[in-house]
Parts: structure tokens; C-alpha cells; sequence
């Protein structure tokens, strides 16, 4: 089930230093949405925030307010671990778990869930999650080979797989295709379209023209200067930030004029 | 003067290496020859026993049970401050607790030994007597509870707490070096720090693990000092761990039997010092071994 997200006013700090400063946009359901901008803008940041990863660094916090679908994420009573299971991640790059074979890394967040499951429920599971995340055709021979074993786009969307596995609302993605080959790249992206009928989706790029193909709606994070915390500039459909922009920083960027 | 220093370190590398190997050669000869007359010795220098056979195996027996005793209790709590260390503490207090425990491993031995003889032995003393009341349908606490409390479990205990700084610190190393990269994508599922660590830190870490605990194990077998002041031994061979009648181990043995010691008898504890190089021997082989085949399965 996918969930919208709202975010008001949100800060973001490492320790003293704020990276993230007045970020405020609604995140819709079942769509695409798009963060872009120069490095270091605060784009990954923002992004952990959503599913309270960010927490894992000491002296990181936030102020302000996340919620998803009429649920305050930082409210009192909410366990940062149940968060984390509703809104899922993939990262920058893949990162099966090493030791574990293709099959074990699928089914690897239902474990955590303790349930126990019969062997032909975990046998349909891997094999959805992997269908979900057009893998299925390329392992289901070998499924009980390491999953390091795999190319990197394939590794990647193992990934995916794995992430989908426990059905997330919401599924971020940290710039996934940034350490794969065209190919691969175009496959995840093909993968993210399928994905959007299920999942909120939103995907950190510095790819332009795959902020421009994959997403609904865009964000452009800006620094205002180094040192600077990084803010969100312009929040808009896609369509209309790559046509005509609000803002004329967004459309240097676009154009390419710095970045 | 890049390939001119290659070639300097090679040879040095080179000759560092071919000298260990010849130190451990001369050391293993030295202990075999001067160990065969102990073959051809009599009762009255092997304490009454009929062949050499019959008196080192009691001290095998007790320096294996020894050592295993002091691992099974140093492995687990090595490994859980280690944990502490590198996964649950704050930064701040991750530091001073570390360096509390690497200042363990430079207490020497006689501390040990006095602490164990002084301090633990006689507190213990009194558990043991309520252990040999109510659990005494057990055969390791059989009794009668030794009052002095010099038996073969503390003997272990004081080698579990000289133990624990090595393991520690092994295991502190490769738990921190767990790629962030795993244990995030074990986080980002929804793993509590603990499922995170049993999913990512623990499979990363196993060949070190063990590794370590050899380590441990090498210096809870070959430990002299403290054993030989703690321990009172009689040469028995018994499961009964809390009564005032233990086995010895090899390396205290030597130590308190070497100064009166003199003509053939030199060659038996020379002989029972052979067993104690074959035994450690044996035990890092198996170790590497261990090691050696997690890495295979993991596919590394
Ligand atoms: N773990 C961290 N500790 C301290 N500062 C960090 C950390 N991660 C990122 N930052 C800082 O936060 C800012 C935003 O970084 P990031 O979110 O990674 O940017 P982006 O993903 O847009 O490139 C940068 O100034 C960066 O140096
Ligand atoms: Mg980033």
C-alpha cells in the first residue's frame, strides 16, 4: 500500500553543522518523485531523513515534521526499526549481503520479521520479489549461488528485490543507477516505472535527463553558498521544471550554466 | 632507488622470515632430542608413574582442560564487550572502556597469579562449598570443596581474565571494520542493531573470530606463572572441578619442577615440553583450518 509523505519546515544537522535548512513539499502516492542538484546540496541527507536512517550517524537530527499519510515519523512513540520497514532503501551502490546466496538475501528482511514461513511461501515470495524486480529470469537457475556473485546491475536490482520483499509504502533510492553501465542503468529505470504502480517511490539522481524520464514530480536542492546548508529551491511536476521553471537558478542548472 | 629499495626490503623480508622459521626449527629439535631419554626413564623420576606416557597424560588432560575451561568462558564475554566496544557505546565511553581492557593484557602473570591466590581463591572458596552442597549430584562439583579455593576452575578463571584483553581487542578490530555498507542495507530492512549485527557483523567477522580465540587459547595453554601459583596440583585426572585434588598442566609442571630437577628427570619435562609445542601446534593448524574453510563457503 503507498503512502504520501508531507514534510514541514525540516532542518537537518551532523552535530553542529546544519545540512539541510526549511524543507518543506508533499511527496504523492504512487508516483515518482525526483531530487536533483549539486553534490554535497544535501540531497542523500534529506533522503535518510525520510526513513530516519539518518539516526545511525551519531550527533545527526532533525527539527521539524515528517508525515506519512496522517503519521508523524518523529512522534514519541514511533521505533525508528518499524519505520524502517515500512520505507524501504537502496543505496548508491549495491550491497547484497555477502554472505548470503541469492535466495537469502530476498527473503533476508522477512526473516528479521520473525515470522515463521513455510518453505513454499518463502519460495513464492523470492520468487514475486525477484519477478518484481525483473531479476527472475536471469537467476532463477541459480538461486542458491552468492549474490556478490552477480554483475552490478544485476546486484543492484537484487537489491531492489530485497527491499520489495517485505512490501515497503515507500521506497527511497540513493542515485541506485550511479554505479552501472547504461544497460543496467535503462533496466532499473524501466524497473522504476513498473514500481510506481505499487510504491511511493522517490529517487536521488544527478542525472538529469533520468530525473527527466523516470520522475513526476522533481526537486532541485541548491547551496546557497559552501558551508551554506543545502535547501530545496523548487519543488515542481517534472514536465513543467524541465520546460519552463519557476525559478531561474532551476533552469541554469537544467541548462546546464553550473552544477 | 625505487628498485634498489625493493630489492633491500625483499631480503630483509626474505631472511626475517627464513630466521623464524629456522628458530622454530632449532626449537623443535632441541625438544626432541633432549626429550627421547625421557622415553627410557623410570617410575622413580616420573613420580611413581610405570612410562612417560602415563605421566604426561595427566598433564595434557589437565592443560586441555584448563584452557577449554578458561575459553568457554572468555570467547562469549570477549566477544560481547568487543561488541560494546565497536556497536553499542557512545563514542566517548567506547574509548576509555577499551583501553581499560588492553591495560588487562599488561598486567604481568605474577599479578595474576598472586591476585588469583589472594583475592579469587579464597572468595571462591566459599561458593564452591555451596556448589558441592547443592549441585553436587553434578560430577564437576562432586566436592569436597576445596577451602583454599586454589582448583583448577579458578585456575581457569584467572586464565579467562588473561584471555579476554587479547580476544577483545582482536575482536573489537574486525567488528568495527564491517563495511557501513552492509549494515546499513541490514538497517534500511528493518534490523534492530542486534539483527543487524547477527546479519552483517558476525558473518563478516567469523575467520577473525576465531582467529582470536586462538589466540586466546594459545595463551590460556602456554600460561606458567599464574597456573603454577594458583593451581594446587596432584597430578589427577578427574572432571571434579572444585575439590583441592586437580591436574596439572604441562607448562606449570615445568615451571615448579625445573629448579630441583636434574639428570634424566631434565628430559622428561623437556619431553612433556615437546607435548605442549605439538599440542599448540595442532591447535593453531586447526584454528587455520577453521578459518580457512569460512572463507571458502563465503566465497571470498
Ligand atoms: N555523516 C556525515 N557527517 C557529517 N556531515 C555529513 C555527513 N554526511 C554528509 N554530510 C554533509 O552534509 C552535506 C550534505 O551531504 P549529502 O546529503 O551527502 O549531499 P548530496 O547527497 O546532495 O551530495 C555535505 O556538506 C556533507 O559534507
Ligand atoms: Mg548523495
Amino acid at each position: 500500500m503507498a503512502k504520501s509523505i508531507d514534510v514541514s519546515d525540516l532542518d537537518i544537522y551532523y552535530g553542529d553543522f546544519k545540512a539541510v535548512e526549511g524543507v518543506s513539499m508533499t511527496i504523492k502516492a504512487k508516483s515518482v518523485t525526483a531530487f536533483i542538484g549539486p553534490s554535497g546540496c544535501g540531497k542523500s541527507t534529506f533522503l535518510r531523513a525520510l526513513n530516519r536512517m539518518h539516526e545511525v550517524i551519531p550527533g545527526a537530527r532533525v527539527e521539524g515534521r515528517v508525515v506519512v499519510e496522517g503519521q508523524d515519523l518523529y512522534g514519541d512513540q514511533v521505533d525508528p526499526v518499524e519505520v524502517r520497514r515500512q520505507i524501504g532503501m537502496v543505496f548508491q551502490r549495491p550491497n547484497p549481503f555477502p554472505t548470503m546466496s541469492i535466495y537469502e538475501n530476498v527473503i533476508a528482511g522477512n526473516r528479521l520479521n520473525a515470522k515463521k514461513m513455510k518453505k513454499s511461501e518463502t519460495d513464492d515470495l523470492v520468487e514475486s520479489s525477484l519477478k518484481g524486480a525483473n531479476l527472475w529470469a536471469e537467476v532463477k537457475d541459480r538461486l542458491d549461488r552468492p549474490g556478490m556473485g552477480l554483475s552490478g546491475g544485476q546486484q543492484q536490482r537484487l537489491c531492489i528485490a530485497r527491499a520489495i520483499s517485505v512490501q515497503p509504502q515507500v521506497l527511497l533510492m540513493d542515485e541506485p543507477c550511479s554505479a552501472l553501465d547504461p544497460i543496467s542503468t535503462s533496466a532499473i529505470e524501466d524497473l522504476i516505472h513498473e514500481l510506481k504502480t505499487e510504491y511511493t517511490i522517490v529517487i536521488v539522481t544527478h542525472n538529469m535527463q533520468q530525473a527527466a524520464r523516470v520522475s513526476d514530480e522533481t526537486g532541485f536542492f541548491n547551496l546557497k553558498a559552501t558551508g551554506e546548508p543545502g535547501h530545496l529551491v523548487e519543488f515542481n511536476s517534472t514536465q513543467k521544471m524541465f520546460a519552463n521553471p519557476d525559478n531561474s537558478d532551476t533552469e541554469g542548472y537544467i541548462s546546464g550554466r553550473f552544477g | 632507488m625505487t628498485r634498489r629499495g625493493d630489492t633491500v626490503f625483499k631480503s630483509l623480508a626474505t631472511s626475517a622470515a627464513v630466521l623464524i622459521l629456522v628458530a622454530l626449527a632449532g626449537v623443535a629439535i632441541f625438544l626432541t632430542l633432549e626429550g627421547m631419554p625421557a622415553l627410557k626413564a623410570e617410575p622413580d623420576v616420573l613420580g611413581g608413574k610405570g612410562n612417560i606416557i602415563l605421566y604426561v597424560w595427566p598433564l595434557v588432560y589437565g592443560t586441555l582442560l584448563a584452557a577449554a575451561l578458561a575459553i568457554i568462558m572468555a570467547a562469549p564475554l570477549s566477544i560481547g564487550l568487543a561488541l560494546v566496544i565497536s556497536h553499542y557505546a557512545p563514542r566517548k565511553l567506547a574509548k576509555p572502556i577499551g583501553y581499560l581492557v588492553d591495560l588487562l593484557a599488561a598486567v604481568p602473570s605474577v599479578v595474576y597469579g598472586l591476585w588469583g591466590i589472594e583475592f579469587l581463591g579464597p572468595r571462591l572458596g566459599r561458593a564452591y562449598a555451596w556448589l558441592a552442597e547443592n549441585l553436587g549430584f553434578l560430577p564437576f562439583f562432586e566436592g569436597p570443596a576445596s577451602g583454599s579455593g586454589r582448583t583448577i576452575l579458578t585456575a581457569s578463571i584467572v586464565l579467562a581474565v588473561m584471555a579476554l584483553p587479547i580476544i577483545t581487542a582482536i575482536c573489537r578490530e574486525i567488528f568495527s571494520q564491517t563495511p557501513t555498507l552492509h549494515q546499513e542495507a541490514a538497517l534500511a530492512l528493518g534490523a534492530t542493531r542486534w539483527e543487524m549485527i547477527r546479519l552483517t557483523v558476525f558473518p563478516y567477522s567469523r575467520s577473525g573470530m576465531i582467529s582470536a580465540i586462538m589466540l586466546g587459547l594459545g595463551r590460556a595453554l602456554g600460561e606458567t606463572m599464574a597456573v603454577a601459583m594458583v593451581l594446587s596440583a596432584t597430578g589427577v585426572v578427574t572432571i571434579n572441578l572444585i575439590s583441592s585434588v586437580n591436574p596439572s598442566t604441562i607448562a606449570a609442571n615445568i615451571a615448579l619442577g625445573f629448579p630441583e630437577a636434574s639428570g634424566i628427570k631434565v628430559n622428561v619435562l623437556i619431553f612433556s615440553g615437546l607435548v605442549l609445542f605439538v599440542i599448540t601446534f595442532i591447535v593453531n593448524f586447526l584454528g587455520r583450518l577453521i578459518a580457512a574453510r569460512g572463507l571458502v563457503k563465503e566465497g571470498r
